[in-house]
């Protein structure tokens, strides 16, 4: 680890500490109905969308019909996405003509299992892509379907935290809020002003934003190069503020056209957690105590920080496999050293290491560095920020009520150890929220344990429909040995959690993966937020205890400790043994020399 | 349920408009307005006729140029429509097979280079087109260019110092030297004939 | 003095005086009747109890356990068919199955030790249970002789000096002393008399003296004794909310880990495979993993908890008419205390002799011991301790003299003594002053001034005359209990809020509420008054707890979340609380909520302890499961291990063991003491969190050395 690579770390944590609390608290007002200084120019927009959809701005709606109305939206979009995609040859701004009679002969075709699996994918807030997007999918689509669930799905995330936090904040209440109004106030106010801004940064410093056909250079040595083209700054501001991830190119944030400088690549890690860490001061705030928040917001930190500088101390060690052929793997002013196999110069091994925590902590799932090429503890931080269900500051909304579940997961362990029925931010926790709790965890874990079980032994017939030619699941592997192994549990890891990222050597593109993970995302999304929803609707009609020193103190450092700890403990021994079979023991073995 | 699916239509087509359609369209007509030689891809004209985008790597083999990382973009390397990098595993034979090649290569065309290559010379980038290699790695090519264009290594060097880029705002990402704009530039400044 | 009635009879009645030693010391000692905590004869009935509860049909109930079963049942399955066809390693499979049974039968242990306590006194219960003969009235003084199984509610009965009681009621006629010792193991007699609030008896009691007329309360089999078997037997014991909470936790725990063994299968075929070295794990060895990730400890030990937590409030002679009630009084905020007999000892005691005029206290003193000496209430007799203390003036015997005593009485509300043709009263400052004009006196200005201070100051004045002339005034005072304000410090350190209810004045009920440390208080406090109080503490999301003996507390004591009901009290009163103190002593609540504290935090202990430990155990299964598969692994045998075949079975044998080894502590409930709840989380954190990563390292470890040692694996 270098001097520097520690200080682009330490300041980009600083910068967010520093947003938290403005954007918190702009974020407050906006879920409130208060004016903010946008409204002025917003606030007819907002009303607009109410006149043209029916919705009823002053209605709240029980935990029941907000979860319907989430549902219904996600139905429609899922529709929309799935439609559009398939229909793309005969959409507008396809210039490639891609699933046309012309399209370039790289083309990946649009199959339903494809289009399905990015459907769900979007939708969910996961952009997991089994596709390359400058060999797959017109303009039209990447606007119009996916910008367009960029922003829903993240809106919806939000507008889930946001009941939820309701939830704890209101008493002997029935209503959590109005879905469409949280929806379209999320959307208006928070993801579009601040997209608008970052994507023109984004251009300022070489992203693109056209609709133009592909550029074909002559190169310098003569041979042709064909340059895509297309509309990404755009896309790719909503990309990263909503923790999306989904990248305009196969390479996603590596690609210089995505993310051209260093300075945008900070844009783009702080435009991750930004609404994110904001959240946690809006569930202070709204609580009424804004300690609570910070707790949380501490909570994350400890474990991005521990999560940022593990993945950049091994990143930085280096390959040793690589250093016996002749590879400097120390730092120096004019070489950054370590492991760079996977990752761009310009932004060398500290950003890589610090982007690969932040988009898998956060359910971004965006990468500039190919995290299939980490080293294996490296690609452990990914794999296990995943799997505790990225709750370090999280997905837009995702984050917080993902480790709200954890807060009343470890209040309930140790609550008790006050002498109480514990309590969390004045609500006694329960049965049905530990039942809760529990339903959401054992989904998630399910959805990776068993698919990743399965796709493991499974066999197709060679060339049949499931599996294509690979024929066995494990024929899609671009690594042996338990690297192979950990791309599989990356997969289903990434579709549960809602991140989207890969371990990317796996060729995902046939029907048996774009299924299973499709529903690897579709359980990590709706069995996570319909029992949040329950707790929360179950939250709000309870009565506030009023906190006395008898009662478990949810704000301080020792509560911080024990969030941490029951994240780490609770994902760390539902996934130890499928991790000691991939990272752990491929650590040991690259550092025999063992090769696959 | 059913009286949620009316609203939930109608939303997904209004946002479909506000994001999909009206929000691309201004950052389009904005970008096109403000930063319309970046928006259209930095692409770098000869002649009337496009060699390049100045941020995306290309690739270069003549030893009178300097070369650019391994590439694991399309079948042939340097395929700007098909962005990729190798996703080889730290562990991975064929990540071992394709570095050894590299290294052996490049001492072959490098012969009077004889410490450990940086990091980032043998190995693939992560979008197969970096435009960029390490100071360091520009280093271990200046005595051959040097010597294919008939001049001095201290004059590559000086030239290529011009075109290292430090680190944004002093401390973000890496030094970096912009390969396909170093050679542009070794072309004007000591040219070959031909 | 309109409870003083209530107050003698408190003094009375409560036999067993309240013990303040070490004020920290929420939880007193072990008392004496309490049984030890492994009794011989419980121990043998729980030994057979265990067995029985293999049951899988019983045992379904408990979902980790029942795994276990499961588990132990495949592992014994596949160890026959390999005996059959002499595969595998017989004596490996052996000790693995025989260890997953001892599993399952220590976590039944437990739970039968905790039964067969409840068993044990249910029976010495049962035994009082003896078919008595009822001599119900027919009418007038007539009455037959008839089995006390026939006796049906209203019948009445009448009980002579060394008749049982042959069911419960109240007294309808005459007064009794009663020997109650089978209820509240408490030899001292009580007395029942009719009227008022100690008319209750209870069948299976004895009456010592007098005879009385009882009218019968409860149907045979719904006695307050059949009650009482069936609570400490524990046959209606309902899973309490939070233990339901827990329970749902624990299944989705062990419903987690059976996941994360199921699918290790496959990802071990596809290592062995990619390795192309080693063999995928057996279903011992799998079976063993799951063993000992699930929450066997918990799950093991979490209803013996839950009965032993009853169990500890029966000890203190609490009867708790429900799991819930004993839980919730660990939840309690707010605690109504009333003032007399809780924080006060049960009486005023006289604290000064105050003279008016030319009086000397001397001469103040001397009439006040003698118009108290045939005064019997505590407060007479504290008068006369005072002026013998104070003055060195000895009890007289007035026998000699011509000797008038004038009982208290409602009308004249004053008392005393007409000796030697002196007339001394003492009483009300009103009473005295209207009796020093009667005999045509004058009443000092002083008198009523300083009768007026001592009220304001919380005390109770009582006035003082010979005949015309008034004497002066003595200074009674509500003596608050050595200790109580510590002890209140301690609930407020714990978040309670105390309340004090008294009958009193507000102006007293402050001064006395400040001298106790009570946060609030409650005056002049009617039944309906108490109600509405806990009603308002209720909607603040407060949980309230109280104490109450009268017909009259009946509807608070429904409505507070813990209703603790004095024995002495009324049917009404015991009915409408969920818990009934045998002993009669209010102050007992602050222990019941100290016991429900300690139960929740028994269970929270050990649930962390219970997930802690499966740090350890992964890090000696899973590199033993591998190691021909990825030598490398290894590295994480940190405990150095000597064998995969030791490494597994030293985890499974420390899984059980530890089962057995917490017995005592969830039988006798971890350690607690009154502190804020941040101290004691972080102490317990540290104890049962970091404890329970740390502990199993060693023990394991030393399990591999005696078992590598005996050459077992």
């Amino acid at each position: 680890m270098t001097p520097n690579g520690i200080l682009q770390i330490v300041s980009f944590f600083l910068l967010i500490l520093a947003l938290a609390k403005p954007m918190g608290a702009y974020m407050t007002r906006v879920f409130n109905g208060q004016r903010t200084f946008l409204h002025v120019l917003l606030r007819p927009l907002e009303r607009l969308c109410y006149a043209l959809t029916g919705v009823r701005e002053d209605v709240e709606q029980r935990w029941t019909q907000y979860t319907a109305s989430m549902l219904s939206f996600s139905l429609f979009s899922f529709v929309f996405v799935y439609g559009i995609q398939r229909l793309q040859a005969f959409l507008p701004f396809n210039p490639m003509g891609f699933s046309s009679g012309h399209a370039p002969g790289n083309a990946t075709a649009m199959t339903p299992d494809l289009a399905f699996n990015t459907a769900v994918s979007f939708v969910t807030n996961t952009n997991w892509q089994s596709y390359g997007g400058e060999t797959t999918l017109s303009y039209f689509v990447q606007m119009v379907a996916l910008t367009v669930q960029n922003f829903a799905s993240a809106a919806v995330g939000v507008a889930i935290a946001v009941a939820l936090i309701r939830g704890f904040a209101r008493q002997q209440a029935n209503a959590i809020g109005n879905f469409w109004v949280d929806l379209v106030r999320g959307t208006v106010y928070v993801f579009l002003p601040i997209s608008l801004l970052i994507a023109l940064f984004f251009a300022s410093q070489g992203a693109i934003q056209n609709l133009n056909s592909y550029t074909v250079a002559t190169t310098v040595e003569g041979k042709q190069q064909v340059i895509a083209q297309g509309p990404v700054a755009s896309q790719e501001a909503i990309k990263m503020l909503g923790t999306n991830g989904g990248g305009f190119f196969n390479a996603n944030s590596a690609h210089p056209f995505e993310n051209p400088t260093p300075l945008t690549n900070l844009v783009q890690m702080v435009a991750i957690f930004l609404i994110p860490a904001g959240l946690t001061y809006t569930f202070g705030k709204t609580v009424g105590d804004t300690r609570q928040g910070w707790a949380i917001f501490a909570a994350m930190s400890v474990l991005f920080l521990a999560g940022a500088f593990t993945l950049y101390y091994f990143e930085q060690s280096g390959n040793p496999n690589l250093q016996k052929l002749g590879i400097e793997s120390m730092a120096s002013a004019s070489q950054p050293g370590g492991n760079m196999e996977g990752k761009e110069v310009r932004f060398g091994i500290a950003a890589t290491s610090l982007f690969g925590t932040v988009t898998t902590d956060a359910s971004c799932g965006a990468v500039i560095g190919m995290h299939d090429s980490f080293t294996p503890i490296g690609g452990l931080v990914p794999l296990f920020n995943m799997e505790v269900g990225e709750v370090i500051f999280g997905g837009t909304g995702a984050g917080l009520y993902g480790m709200l579940l954890f807060a009343i997961l470890g209040v309930f362990i140790a609550g008790l150890m006050v002498g109480r029925t514990p309590e969390y931010i004045g609500k006694k926790i329960e049965g049905k929220e530990v039942k809760m709790a529990m339903i959401a965890l054992l989904a998630t874990s399910a959805a990776v344990l068993l698919f990743a079980g399965i796709s493991s032994v499974i066999t197709f017939p060679k060339d049949a429909y499931w599996n294509g030619s690979y024929g066995a699941a494990t024929g899609n592997l671009n690594n042996g040995g338990p690297h192979g192994f950990g791309e599989i549990l990356y997969a289903y890891s990434s579709g549960a959690a809602n991140n989207g990222s890969a371990f990317a050597g796996i060729n995902a593109n046939t029907p048996w993966y774009n299924l299973t993970i499709g529903l690897a995302m579709l359980i990590g999304r709706f069995l996570i937020i319909i029992p949040m929803l329950a707790v929360a609707g179950h939250l709000a009609s309870k009565k506030r205890v009023p906190v006395t020193s008898g009662t478990l103190p949810t704000h301080g450092p020792l509560f911080v400790g024990l969030l941490v700890g029951t994240v780490v403990i609770v994902g760390a021994l539902t996934f130890f043994p499928a991790l000691s079979l991939s990272p752990i023991v491929e650590h040991f073995l690259m550092n025999q020399g063992r090769l696959f | 349920m059913i009286k949620q699916l009316l609203p939930g239509f109608r939303m997904v087509l209004v946002l479909t408009v506000l994001t999909g359609l009206l929000y691309p369209g201004v950052v389009t007509g904005l970008a096109q307005i403000l930063f319309k030689h970046q928006a259209n891809g930095s692409l770098i004209t000869r002649n009337g006729k496009v060699i390049g985008s100045e941020i995306i790597g290309q690739n270069f083999t003549k030893p009178e140029y300097f070369h650019p990382r391994p590439s694991a973009a399309g079948s042939d390397g340097y395929d700007a429509s098909a962005s990729s990098g190798s996703n080889f595993g730290p562990t991975s034979q064929k990540l071992i097979d394709r570095t050894k090649a590299s290294v052996a290569q490049l001492r072959a065309e490098n012969p009077s280079f004889k410490p450990e290559l940086p990091s980032d010379i043998a190995t693939a980038s992560a979008s197969g087109l970096d435009p960029h290699i390490s100071p360091a790695s520009a280093a271990v090519q200046m005595e051959r260019v040097a010597q294919a264009r008939g001049v001095t290594r201290e004059q590559v060097s000086r030239l290529t110092r011009r075109f290292t880029e430090g680190r944004d705002l002093g401390f973000l990402g890496e030094p970096r030297v912009n390969v396909l704009r170093l050679n542009l530039a070794l072309d004007e400044r000591f040219p070959i004939s031909r | 003095m309109p409870s003083s009635i209530h107050e003698r009879e408190t003094a009375t009645t409560t036999p067993r005086q309240v013990r303040l030693g070490d004020p920290t010391e929420l939880l007193p000692k072990k008392l004496a009747h309490a049984r030890p905590l492994f009794d011989p004869e419980i121990l043998r009935r729980a030994i057979r109890d265990s067995f029985v509860k293999l049951n899988p049909v019983t045992l379904m109930k408990n979902p980790v356990i029942f795994v276990v079963e499961a588990g132990a049942a495949l592992t014994t399955f596949f160890l026959v068919r390999d005996i059959a066809v002499g595969a595998g390693n017989i004596g490996f499979q052996i000790q693995i199955a025989l260890w997953l049974w001892f599993t399952v039968l220590f976590a039944n242990f437990a739970e039968a030790m905790a039964e067969a306590r409840g068993k044990a006194q249910a029976d010495t219960l049962r035994k009082t249970k003896t078919d008595s003969i009822a001599k119900r009235i027919i009418v007038g003084d007539r009455f037959e002789r008839v089995s006390a199984s026939q006796l049906r509610a209203g019948d009445i009965v009448v009980c002579e000096a060394g008749d049982l009681i042959p069911g419960d009621g109240e007294v309808v006629e005459g007064i009794a002393t009663v020997d109650e010792s089978v209820i509240t193991g408490e030899s001292a007699p009580v007395i029942r008399e009719s009227g008022g609030d100690r008319s209750a008896v209870t069948g299976g009691t004895k009456v010592l003296s007098d005879n009385i007329r009882i009218k019968i309360t409860s149907n045979p089999g719904e006695t307050f004794i059949d009650r009482m078997i069936a609570l400490v037997e524990g046959a209606e014991r309902q899973k309490t909310p939070n233990e339901i909470a827990l329970n749902i936790l624990i299944a989705g725990l062990t419903l987690v880990f059976l996941l994360a063994v199921v699918t290790l299968q496959p990802f071990a075929h596809y290592s062995v495979s990619a390795a192309g070295s080693g063999s995928v794990p057996t279903i011992a060895v799998l079976v063993s993993l799951l063993v000992c990730l699930i929450p066997t400890t918990i799950g093991g030990l979490l209803s013996a908890i839950g009965i032993a937590g009853m169990d500890r409030v029966m000890q203190h002679n609490v009867l708790a008419m429900s799991g819930k009630a004993v839980e919730a009084s660990g939840d309690v905020n707010t605690l109504l205390l009333d003032k007399t007999g809780t924080i006060t000892i049960g009486n005023r005691q006289a604290v000064e002799f105050i003279p008016v005029n030319e009086v000397t206290q001397e001469e103040l003193a001397d009439a006040a011991q003698l118009s108290s000496l045939a005064d019997e209430t505590p407060e007479g007799r504290s008068v006369v301790v005072l002026a013998k203390e104070k003055y060195g003036l000895r009890g007289r015997e007035v026998a000699s003299h011509e000797a008038h005593f004038i009982p208290f009485s409602a009308y004249t509300r004053m008392s005393g003594v007409d000796l030697d043709g002196r007339q001394l009263r003492k009483g009300a400052s009103e009473s005295i002053a209207a009796f020093v004009r009667e005999q045509g006196g004058q009443v000092p200005d002083e008198l009523t001034e300083t009768a007026e201070r001592i009220s304001r100051q919380g005390g109770t004045p009582l006035a003082v005359a010979d005949a015309h002339r008034a004497l002066g005034v003595i200074h009674l005072k509500d003596v608050v209990k050595g200790g109580m304000k510590d002890r209140l410090g301690h609930l407020r350190a714990m978040g309670i809020r105390t309340v004090m209810i008294t009958g009193d004045n507000p102006l007293t009920a402050a001064a006395i509420a400040s001298e106790a440390g009570v946060d609030d208080f409650l005056a002049q406090a009617s039944p309906a008054d108490k109600l509405n109080y806990i009603k308002k503490e209720q909607a603040a999301g407060r949980l309230v707890a109280m104490t109450g003996d009268g017909t009259n507390d009946a509807p608070a004591l429904a409505q507070a979340d813990v209703g603790l009901a004095m024995n002495t009290g009324t049917m009404a009163a015991k009915e409408a609380g969920n818990m009934v103190d045998l002993d009669s002593n209010p102050t007992k609540l602050i222990e019941v909520v100290a016991i429900g504290k300690q139960l929740l935090i028994t269970r929270g202990a050990l649930t962390t302890f219970s997930i802690a430990n499966d740090v350890a155990k992964y890090f000696a299964i899973i590199p033993a499961m591998f190691m021909a598969t990825y030598p490398a692994l290894d590295a994480l045998n940190i405990m150095g291990l000597h064998t995969p075949q030791s490494a597994v079975l030293s985890a499974v044998i420390f899984n059980a063991l530890i089962i057995i080894a917490l017995v005592p502590l969830a039988l006798r409930g971890v350690r607690y003491r009154p502190e804020s709840a941040a101290s004691l989380l972080r102490r317990n954190l540290l104890i049962y969190g970091l404890g329970g990563i740390i502990v199993p390292f060693p023990g394991i470890w030393i399990i591999d050395q005696i078992v590598h040692a005996l050459g077992l694996a």
